[in-house]
């Protein structure tokens, strides 16, 4: 092995530590050689090992915090070596050169007593840390000169992340003849002080089926002359990459760079990068918890937010409308759509749910989806105490979770295409019929009305004093607009509200609510003015009406609330109040107090001056082209992340990006020109491979197996199934009805037609029982934002693919159009299969086995049908479509088929 | 120094050919790793492995009954004469400070509960009148009836004592130990989950089999009661025996082509993946016959009576899993979530479980398999020492509510004291006050038992170090054999 790169792979790992923990050491200075010996396992081991589990309690800033600090920290400190050996109120903490004789390291075993125990929360020491304090302890425990490790608080002044963005210089290096765009020469620095070279470009085929995948979410689909004018006819997206795909065999110096072009223009674009960020808003069809209602009009929000990436909204636009479109001046019903973002958190309307308890678990979930998504940190880790490892205090998680208490759920009327005209015609009849069948019973009706909800408010300002209004008020907020998918509380806030200020549609609906569900108030009135009756008729007259298509999103909140600390994260034991804030380490912004403050919060996390959003989305975009980030904890830019692979770079484009108008696509297409992403994903140096297993340092490209709605999708274009209508409501794809009666009460209506086929994007999102074929394939729980998936390799994926009648009627349709070519050699057969499923041509060894494969498959076939008697010509083309299905069946199954290359 | 030649072609297929796995791969890399003194390659390791517990197992494996819906602590194991006494009276002040519920409060009556309740065994464990079958177990039985969580909703409760915490996405108890321990088996998944077959949905649905933040290989695989017993198992129409082996070898050798050609290790681990997914085809028919199960077998599990037969059936298969290798079978009865009519309800839950789950404990006992299986029986919560006022007044039907401040668990084998009771609630059933056991403390006697000490059994997921137990549970010593008692944990492994 080459020597001096050894040397180098250790720097660098060691750096990687020295970055993250040790900010008062610059990075980049390695100066091991005049240092006392064991300094190096001090730098490397030792204190990013205090740095994480000591110092907050331990640490040189901790003492101002509290007066029970002392109390709590024993008043020992171990940010010096002199402090450390000092000790605190109980003696020395260590004894240099003897190990056994250190408390320290007594205190931090595992059999210690609970009572003395180090720390004293969180994961024991492993024994390996342990080990690596005993050496060093034994070694002397040597300290370079000087130094002093520092707390969060501290260390956030100095944290990379927390840093403005400036945008570095970019590189040089030796050769460019491997560079194509300055993200190559960031790369291709530090591979040249390695020693290393990048791999050689991925070959063509190869390289638009990576393309093509990253950027729709499809193989490219190959069909010949024959379906091609049929398709023309059907489908124009389908033509799009058909053309694109024709033309890059005839190859021109910018036959790439129009083929991405072409590819960010297609509506597909869309549809492949709202999964992701699907994930972060952890979007579903129902609302989750026991009950696991419906939300019938949740695909409203990825329709919304399919318009504005295929329309290449400026994120820092994009991120205003997700978290604030309702707040903006005349927002326009889009806008208002995008704040949709914050209805994907869920519901839980089961009886004896407390109210409150789940709306602070909403809010709390807002605050922590915005913490990974912009900002990179883990917020709700300071939901009960403060940060354990970042500055992020509880007080400042509450000063996000203000700005989320400060708005309500509600449900717009949208009207889809072509809807209000016949809604607003119809309406002015429901108004008029509406009002002269309640007219005789008016003032009666009202006047109970307004007892029931005196008596409701009652009630909520005195609970336990009755408990049958207690309830009344619950199951108010527990079944308002249920399997509507309406916001739970709205009926309870309509209550607060006073009639005057109420709209016609909020009276209607709440006196439908009571008709139905307030006889309590005075059982007897209602028998008597025949309520029942007046509630059936109203429930026809609404039922004539063609309501638009409701939409959900958020409004300021009607009844401000006063938004405190929540004592160690319960609800129920409300400390200081709090108003929305920022944390001022972070860049200080003032907000207002009231339900605005969401605005300007959004526009907080995207202005210029705001040093994590443009890193942590950069980083995010990188993660979907290469299955890694530059940071390779998307969710942590914190101390306790990992920093950057290659900061530079990363800084380079968080720079860049803003510059370029915040375009997504500006942003994907530098990524995917660059000649670091068009590298071949093979291994050409395996010592290389060895070195950096996980390829952080970009010598080649990865491959990645395909993302659920992939495998399935891709599985559909080989076989020339899908369907590629955009948008619309969810869809339910065929599978077993078992997996669905896995959850409470919850049923699986396969689709008819042609929403069996469509992309995995539209697949129904049941949170308890979720399509079975999406849990195999490493879709993330929808409870909560994620922003990283797994990628895992299974049996129950192999037999997915197997035996799913989903990829067998794949298989069979691929057959069928294989054989409704016409009469070809087997040969030109396997290669149609091939270039369908890989995008390329078999070698002659595969060719070879999948002959043999056919051959055995119909061998089989024919032997049978001679035993069952039927016709020649019959039966030799049931065995033909026999064996070709297998065939398929195999090619579909390729590893190579669920991997993009 | 010339780096090492990469693997020739004809390397790699023999190789793949026999079948020597992604795990013959580690070990070639760990010992390349060793040489060169770098970490091996994460990515073809077997996640699966089995790996070392952290100390010596007392259980091998775990059968968890999972009583969905939270029975009657008090109307099958803990007899309260002071709540009888007290039947129709207002329930005493003190009771009633710490209860959440708005809708019991104030005018809930005390229930006293109509069973009879019976000593058992050497050790005199009581037992209503509706378990005599699990009564005849006591011996072997282990009853904790300090138990008390956090929650009293189905879901969070199901969650918390499944998955450690009321929130959807953490990984259950049974990912937990896959992720921990790895598989004994590779024939068969190594977490199984059976679903009740009395046709009732689980309340928290698949979230309580999840692998939530940890990857999708230590999720438990549903077995299913009818059809097939796996999803996707049987092979699609007209593929037989002999198509699918010629199927997967013609897979296999593109496959290994493409592993040739490019290299990608990940390749070597899908073609181990589906040769264990055959072997799955083979193994899963075969576990689910019961056909060569003997009279007196089906007889114990009450597979002969309509009533005892499909809880039976899941007994006996948990059973036959367990001897195959299965390490966490998680078993599910809903739905004990009586509100009204108790007693009906509690006649037909018991008279479906009491005997097959008895069977299990003989059946396991009698193979000398209990020693090693530890066997759990309960629900995520009680019930109220209350009647339900919302429904379930009528005279003769009246139920209970949620509880969550004391209530009943069983264990036996596995390294856990037969014949022995912990713990008790005060005299209306209501408070454990003695020997509180919480849903955490169980769980993490539960990964005592197989070797693995809570607090180390750890995964980093959005920058923090998570665990089954979360911040709590403390090892419930009392309730350890002696002598099984594993060792303390050794300081540096």
């Amino acid at each position: 092995m080459n020597h001096p790169a050894r040397i180098a792979v250790l720097a660098i790992a060691s750096l990687v530590h020295l970055n993250a923990n040790l900010a008062s050491v610059p990075g980049g200075r390695m100066a091991v050689a005049a240092e006392p010996p064991g300094a190096e396992l001090f730098s490397r081991e030792v204190a990013p090992l205090l740095t994480r589990r000591c110092l907050a309690c331990h640490g040189g800033d901790a003492a101002h915090r509290n007066a029970a600090h002392r109390q709590e920290n024993g008043g020992f400190r171990l940010d010096t070596r002199e402090r450390l050996v000092a000790g605190g109120d109980s003696g020395p903490a260590i004894v240099p050169g003897e190990a056994d004789r250190s408390p320290l390291l007594r205190r931090v075993m595992s059999d210690v007593d609970a009572s003395e125990r180090m720390p004293p929360e969180g994961p024991r020491l492993t024994a390996r840390e342990v080990d690596v304090l005993r050496n060093w302890i034994h070694g002397g425990a040597a300290w370079p000169a000087e130094m002093s490790l520092k707390s969060p608080r501290a260390a956030a002044a100095t944290h990379w992340a927390f840093q403005p963005i400036r945008k570095p210089p970019i590189p040089e290096v030796r050769s460019t003849a491997n560079a194509r765009s300055p993200i190559d020469l960031f790369v291709l620095a530090p591979l040249e002080r390695l020693g290393i070279s990048p791999a050689p470009p991925a070959d063509p085929a190869t390289l638009l089926r990576r393309v093509s995948l990253d950027l729709i979410g499809l193989p490219p689909a190959l069909e010949d002359l024959a379906t091609q004018a049929d398709a023309l006819r059907q489908d124009a997206l389908r033509i799009d990459t058909n053309r694109w795909i024709a033309n890059s065999w005839d190859v021109g110096p910018d036959a790439y760079d129009r083929a991405v072009d072409r590819l960010l223009a297609l509506p597909a674009y869309g549809e492949r990068w709202a999964r992701p960020w699907l994930d972060v808003s952890h979007f579903a069809d129902t609302d989750g918890y026991l009950t696991d209602q419906e939300r019938p009009v949740a695909w409203r929000y990825r329709q919304s937010l399919l318009g504005s990436l295929n329309a290449d909204l400026p994120f820092d636009q994009f991120t205003v409308e997700q978290l604030a479109g309702d707040l903006l001046p005349s927002a326009t019903p889009e806008q208002r759509l995008a704040a949709g973002f914050l209805r994907n958190t869920l519901s839980n309307r089961e009886g004896g749910a407390d109210l409150e308890e789940y709306r602070v678990e909403q809010v709390v979930d807002r605050a922590a989806m915005v913490g990974a998504g912009w900002l990179g940190l883990t917020v709700g880790c300071a939901r009960c105490h403060d940060h354990k490892y970042d500055p992020l205090t509880q007080r400042e998680f509450f000063g996000f979770y203000a700005v989320f208490d400060a708005a309500d759920e509600i449900n717009l009327d949208v009207p889809l295409p072509g809807e209000a005209e016949p809604f607003a015609v119809a309406y002015a009849d429901y108004r008029r019929q509406r009002d002269a069948l309640v007219a005789p019973l008016k003032t009666e009706l009202e006047a109970l009305q307004v007892r029931w909800e005196r008596r409701l408010l009652e009630a909520v300002a005195a609970p336990s004093e009755d408990p049958k209004w207690d309830r009344q008020w619950e199951v108010l907020g527990l079944i308002w607009g249920g399997r509507l998918g309406e916001g739970q509380l709205e009926g309870c806030e309509i209550v607060r509200t006073p009639w005057p200020e109420r709209t016609d549609d909020e009276r209607d609906r709440l006196q439908d609510y009571f008709l139905a569900h307030g006889s309590l108030i005075d059982p007897g009135r209602f028998r008597d003015l025949k309520l029942d009756a007046l509630r059936q008729e109203l429930t026809k007259l609404r039922g004539k009406v063609p309501w638009p298509t409701r939409a959900p999103t958020m409004r300021a909140a009607r009844h401000p609330r006063r938004s405190h600390v929540h004592l160690r994260g319960d609800f129920r034991v409300p400390g200081e109040p709090v108003v929305p804030a920022v944390p001022h380490w972070l860049v200080p912004r003032p907000l207002p107090a009231d339900g605005s403050a969401r605005l300007a919060f959004a526009q907080w996390l995207v202005a210029p001056d705001q040093p994590l959003t443009a890193r942590v989305v950069v980083n995010r975009a990188w993660q979907e082209f290469f299955g890694r980030g530059l940071v390779d904890t998307p969710e942590d830019f914190g101390l306790q992340g990992h920093p950057p692979s290659h900061p530079e770079l990363l800084d380079w484009l968080a720079a860049e990006w803003p510059r370029h108008g915040w375009s997504v696509k500006w942003l994907h297409r530098a990524i995917v020109s660059s000649a670091t992403y068009r590298q071949s994903s093979r291994i050409v140096d395996p010592t290389v491979a060895t070195r950096d297993p996980r390829n952080a340092w970009l010598a080649r490209q990865m491959p990645l197996r395909l993302s659920s709605d992939q495998v399935r999708d891709a599985a559909l274009v080989a076989s020339g199934l899908l369907v590629r209508h955009i948008g619309g409501p969810s869809v339910f794809p065929p599978q077993p009805a078992s997996v669905a009666k896995e959850g409470f009460s919850n049923d699986w209506k396969p689709s008819a037609g042609a929403d069996r086929y469509r992309r995995g994007l539209y697949t129904w999102m049941q949170r308890l029982s979720p399509y079975a074929h999406n849990v195999t394939f490493d879709a993330p729980p929808t409870n909560a934002v994620c922003v990283r998936r797994e990628r895992t390799n299974s049996p129950l994926q192999a037999l997915a693919l197997l035996n799913d009648p989903v990829f067998d009627e794949a298989a069979r349709a691929l057959a069928e159009r294989l054989l409704a070519r016409g009469p070809a050699s087997e040969s030109q057969r396997i290669e149609f299969l091939m270039r369908s499923a890989v995008a390329r041509p078999p070698t002659a060894a595969e060719a070879r086995i999948l002959a043999g494969f056919w051959r055995t498959l119909w061998d089989r076939r024919i032997a049978e049908s001679k035993v069952s008697g039927l016709g020649d010509l019959e039966a030799q083309r049931a065995a033909e479509l026999a064996a070709w299905t297998g065939v398929c069946g195999v090619v579909l199954n390729l590893h190579e088929f669920v991997t993009r290359e | 120094m010339n780096p090492r030649p990469f693997w020739s072609r004809r390397e790699l297929l023999t190789r793949s050919a026999c079948g020597l796995g992604a795990a013959a791969l580690s070990d070639l890399l760990k010992d390349e790793s060793a040489r060169s003194g770098e970490r091996p390659q994460p990515a073809v390791l077997d996640p699966l492995a089995p790996r070392p517990p952290h100390f010596a197992p007392t259980a091998k494996r775990v059968i968890f009954l999972f009583m969905s819906g939270g029975p009657s602590h008090l109307d099958l194991f803990d007899p309260k004469p002071e709540l009888n006494r007290l039947h129709g009276e207002s329930v005493p002040g003190s009771f009633l400070k710490s209860l959440a519920d708005p809708v019991i409060k104030g005018n809930a009556r005390c229930f006293g509960s109509p069973r009879k309740f019976t000593r058992h065994g050497a050790s005199g464990m009581e037992f209503s009148d509706f378990l005599p079958a699990l009564g005849a177990c006591a011996d072997d039985l282990c009853m904790i009836r300090s138990m008390h969580t956090t929650s009293s909703n189905h879901d969070p409760g199901q969650l918390l004592l499944q998955c450690g915490t009321p929130l959807f996405g953490h990984p259950c108890i049974g990912s937990w130990v896959t992720y921990g321990l790895g598989s004994e088996t590779r024939e068969l998944p190594s977490f199984a989950v059976l679903l009740s077959n009395s046709g009732e949905g689980i309340d928290a649905g698949t979230a309580l089999w999840s692998n939530g933040f940890l990857p999708s290989n230590y999720r438990g695989v549903t077995f299913r009661g009818q059809g097939e017993p796996i999803l996707h198992l049987t092979n699609p129409r007209g593929m037989g025996r002999v198509e699918q082996r010629a199927r997967l070898d013609a897979l296999r050798q593109m496959n290994a082509e493409r592993l040739a050609a490019t290299g990608d290790a990940e390749i070597e681990a899908r073609i181990e993946a589906y040769e264990l997914a055959y072997r799955m085809q083979m193994a899963a028919p075969e576990l689910v016959d019961l056909s060569h199960e003997t009279a007196a077998t089906r007889q114990r599990y009450g597979l002969d009576h309509d009533r005892t037969r499909a809880f039976g059936m899941n007994c006996l298969l948990a059973r036959r899993m367990v001897e195959r290798g299965v390490r966490f079978v998680q078993l599910y009865h809903s739905t004990w979530d009586d509100h009204a009519d108790l007693n009906g309800h509690l006649a037909k839950n018991t008279g479906m479980t009491d005997l097959p789950a008895a069977g299990l404990i003989r059946d396991l006992k009698d193979r000398g398999l209990l020693d090693e299986t530890l066997v759990i029986w309960g629900g995520e919560f009680g019930r109220t020492p209350m009647h339900e006022i919302r429904r379930g007044t009528t005279p003769g039907k009246e139920g209970r509510d949620h509880h969550p401040f004391g209530f009943t668990m069983l264990l036996a084998g596995g390294g856990i004291r037969g014949g022995y009771v912990l713990g008790r609630t005060d005299d209306l059933g209501y408070h454990a006050i003695e020997d509180r056991v919480h849903v955490h403390d169980l769980q993490a006697t539960i990964l005592h038992c197989l070797g693995l000490d809570h607090t180390r059994l750890t995964y980093r997921h959005q920058g923090r170090d998570f665990r089954l137990t979360d911040v709590g549970g403390s090892v419930v010593t009392k309730i350890l054999r002696e002598g099984g008692v594993a060792k303390r944990p050794p300081s540096a492994a």
